[in-house]
């Protein structure tokens, strides 16, 4: 009886002073949003981590994409929540501005970001300083569908915008007034409204916005034409709204082309791995086209970032600092491209020859050197004013400079209380 | 004798410390009130009137310039329209449904419990899946209701895709999700008038419709009443099936479904305008208070049995 009961305390004592240990190591939380092949990678990440680092622990904690956001505001405004939060480098104008990060320490020089990750980074430069670490790049291509380019007899890949249309015409099959399968699925809300701003409006010879971002740029002569030209795609017989063809889905036009119901979706290198996984015949990727042969080449870069939050101090800022260091590390930037699709944000590792000769990754590749990168204030109410001026052309045929306009008018007024406050 | 030495001592009688008791337990629910709703009502009506960005941010106080604000959004304007359209539109097509649906279930004895099964399975299946399913139904390209009207030659519908037609769409996917509730509401309330009147009437040799009219319209008036408040605050509240009929674009085609709590959300975790949103919170929370004071007032009547 006394044995047991000695035995019982021991072990007692034991499992507390464990616990005590635990208790001594730094706890990192780190959040990002649910998205299956990072969560998994971080996961591999994390335990390693931890081992080579037996005095911190660091643990993740996901959230779907669509409440992700509301969760870090009202958790860090509670004084919860992550040490090291991903995010969109469009959201880093809000979230700075909601005190929601804190400038990156002196252990990340901006001189050595802009030397890695190039111009793409000034984008998230915000009152001169660095708020956080670029981990991966996307950049925009044509997916498409090789199966349906046989069976309409096309041989070769479009290479002008005009190219491509033609080319989506004869993918395009209509029944009575049903599309079966589409030639080009757009969706504004998706990629397509940074294809008008940084890509087709440049290209028609206008530009999005003022270079200090401040002015709307693309209410002009040539950024009309532009939206003219693509918004007149479903008329002319060529696009199909990518909702109307596979609905419910957060990403439809996507989703509509891994069914196999669209030749064709312009779309960002981190759908690799979805289409990879999807996809139940044969497609390939090709650059985005120009608007004449030889003529101006342009693309959208968007990176994800990781930063850390006002909660991170102390011994928690050490700890929580030399995980942000090896998350965006080389080595861990090129398991992020095997894992989930997305490049390296390190231009060094993205532009190494086996990758540009890539078949898939390739023509992404090939864009990124004039990629650029818009400085959004309001990511959600800015892809609004442009969405849904492409959209009040399809649905309720506005006029085209109306809708363009009504585009600017609401965009510009988000720049201007921005840059007021 | 135990007890009255006791009594004696606290000075309450029995029912006196009872009360004292019921009060104890009472509290606890009416902390969680005071703490859970009560308090966040205030602070809502705090915050709509600063500039209110973060909790982490100086959030300075502006007065009444949210609610000016309020007076120059169309977008806001389009919410509250369509919010007023969807409620006019779905509670009298639940209540009609609602109160039919649940006569007929009452007139059965075969397999009552199945019947009754089938009319509340909508309401307790997950929001975001009937919305997804719902948009399947609906798809103009390839939706199996497209497919029944092409049958009887009318041309395929964009339905949910088009602004003229999303928001009745969007209401019929509410009405059809909340009708089990309104009919296991009516169903209660017809089990509640006693058998005796229709009897008698029969033995009058009253009409199907003079029963209805004079017995169970009236004698329903109270279940009427709270179904009528209920289905508006519904209505009035509406945010996660319209949230997710359209996931990329929510509220939309165009905001033609955009709703006032679902603008809300927008403003407040998108837009970080938390000031705004909280003012508007506080308009909505004045609207639905006048719509239920409005209804209690003019539907209650006082029944004679």
């Amino acid at each position: 009886m006394r044995k047991r009961f000695i035995v019982a305390i021991a072990s007692l004592t034991a499992a507390l002073a464990v616990a005590a240990a635990q208790n001594q190591k730094t706890q990192v939380v780190y959040w990002q949003y649910q998205f299956d092949s990072k969560v998994n990678l971080v996961n591999e990440l994390i335990t390693e981590f931890n081992k080579a680092n037996p005095d911190i622990e660091v643990k993740q904690e996901t959230f779907p994409y669509d409440s992700y956001i509301a969760k870090v505001k009202s958790s860090l405004g509670a004084g919860q929540g992550p040490d090291v939060a991903n995010l969109f480098y469009g959201w880093l104008p809000d979230w700075v501005g909601s005190n929601l990060l804190q400038p990156l320490p002196a252990s990340f020089p901006a001189k050595q970001l802009e030397e890695r990750v190039g111009s793409l980074v000034k984008a998230s430069k915000i009152n001169g300083q660095y708020y956080a670490v670029p981990t991966a790049v996307r950049v925009l291509a044509v997916f498409y569908n090789k199966d349906l380019f046989k069976a309409a007899g096309v041989t070769t890949l479009p290479k002008t915008w005009a190219e491509m249309e033609a080319t989506a015409k004869k993918i395009q099959k209509v029944d009575g007034n049903k599309v079966s399968v589409a030639g080009w699925a757009v969706q504004p809300e998706g990629q397509d409204h940074h294809l008008f701003r940084e890509v087709l409006s440049r290209q028609w010879g206008g530009k999005p916005y003022t270079t200090d971002f401040k002015k709307i740029a693309y209410n002009s002569a040539p950024g009309l034409e532009a939206f003219k030209w693509y918004t007149g795609l479903i008329e002319r017989g060529a696009a199909t709204r990518g909702l109307d063809l596979f609905p419910g889905s957060g990403n439809a036009y996507r989703d509509s082309f891994i069914s196999g119901r669209a030749g064709m979706i312009v779309d960002g290198s981190f759908a690799i791995s979805a289409i990879r996984n999807g996809a139940k015949f044969n497609w390939g990727v090709f650059e985005l086209p120009v608007r004449e042969a030889g003529g101006l080449r342009a693309n959208f870069g968007s990176y994800w970032v990781h930063g850390l939050t006002p909660n991170a101090k102390g011994a928690k800022l050490e700890a929580s600092t030399k995980w942000l260091k090896f998350l965006t590390s080389d080595d861990v930037q090129r398991r992020w491209l095997k894992a989930v699709g997305e490049l390296p944000a390190n231009t060094a590792l993205a532009t190494a020859p086996e990758l540009r000769k890539d078949p898939i990754y390739g023509p992404f590749i090939a864009s990124i050197p004039f990629a650029r990168a818009t400085f959004f204030v309001d990511e959600a109410g800015q892809r609004k004013a442009l969405s849904d001026a492409l959209n009040s052309v399809w649905l309720i045929k506005t006029d085209p400079a109306k809708a363009l306009e009504s585009a600017a008018n609401g965009e510009q007024k988000l720049l201007t209380d921005f840059f007021k406050r | 004798m135990t007890q009255s030495p006791r009594a004696k001592r606290s000075g309450l009688t029995l029912a006196g410390r009872q009360a004292v008791w019921a009060y104890v337990f009472l509290l606890v629910p009416l902390l969680f009130f005071l703490i859970v709703r009560i308090y966040p009502a205030f602070e809502s009506l705090r915050l709509s009137f600063l500039d209110y960005r973060s909790p982490l941010t100086v959030n300075p106080f502006i007065g009444l310039e949210n609610f000016q604000e309020m007076t120059q959004d169309a977008t806001l304007h389009r919410a509250l329209l369509n919010t007023l359209l969807y409620a006019v539109i779905g509670v009298p097509a639940q209540l009609v449904l609602g109160l039919g649906i649940a006569m007929l279930l009452q007139g059965i004895n075969k397999f009552k419990g199945i019947y009754r099964a089938i009319y509340f399975a909508p309401y307790v299946t997950p929001i975001v899946a009937s919305a997804w399913v719902w948009q399947w139904l609906l798809n103009k390209n390839f939706g199996p209701v497209n497919a029944l009207l092409e049958q009887v030659g009318i041309p395929a519908q964009p339905f949910l895709g088009s602004p003229d037609q999303a928001l009745v769409s969007a209401a019929a996917l509410v009405i059809w999700q909340q009708l089990g509730f309104q009919i296991v509401i009516f169903l209660a309330g017809l089990e509640g008038i006693p058998r005796v009147y229709y009897e008698a009437a029969s033995l009058d040799g009253v009409t199907a419709w003079t029963r209805f009219r004079y017995i169970t319209l009236p004698l329903l008036n109270a279940t009427i009443v709270f179904s009528v408040v209920i289905a508006t605050n519904g209505f009035l509240q509406l945010f996660a099936q319209v949230a997710n009929l359209n996931p990329t674009d929510q509220g939309g085609p165009l905001d033609s479904t955009l709703t006032v709590a679902l603008y809300i959300y927008r403003m407040a975790f998108q837009s970080s305008k938390m000031g705004y949103a909280a003012a508007i919170t506080v308009l909505l929370f004045a609207i639905i208070l006048l719509f239920t004071v409005f209804q209690l007032r003019v539907l209650r009547r006082r029944v004679e049995y």
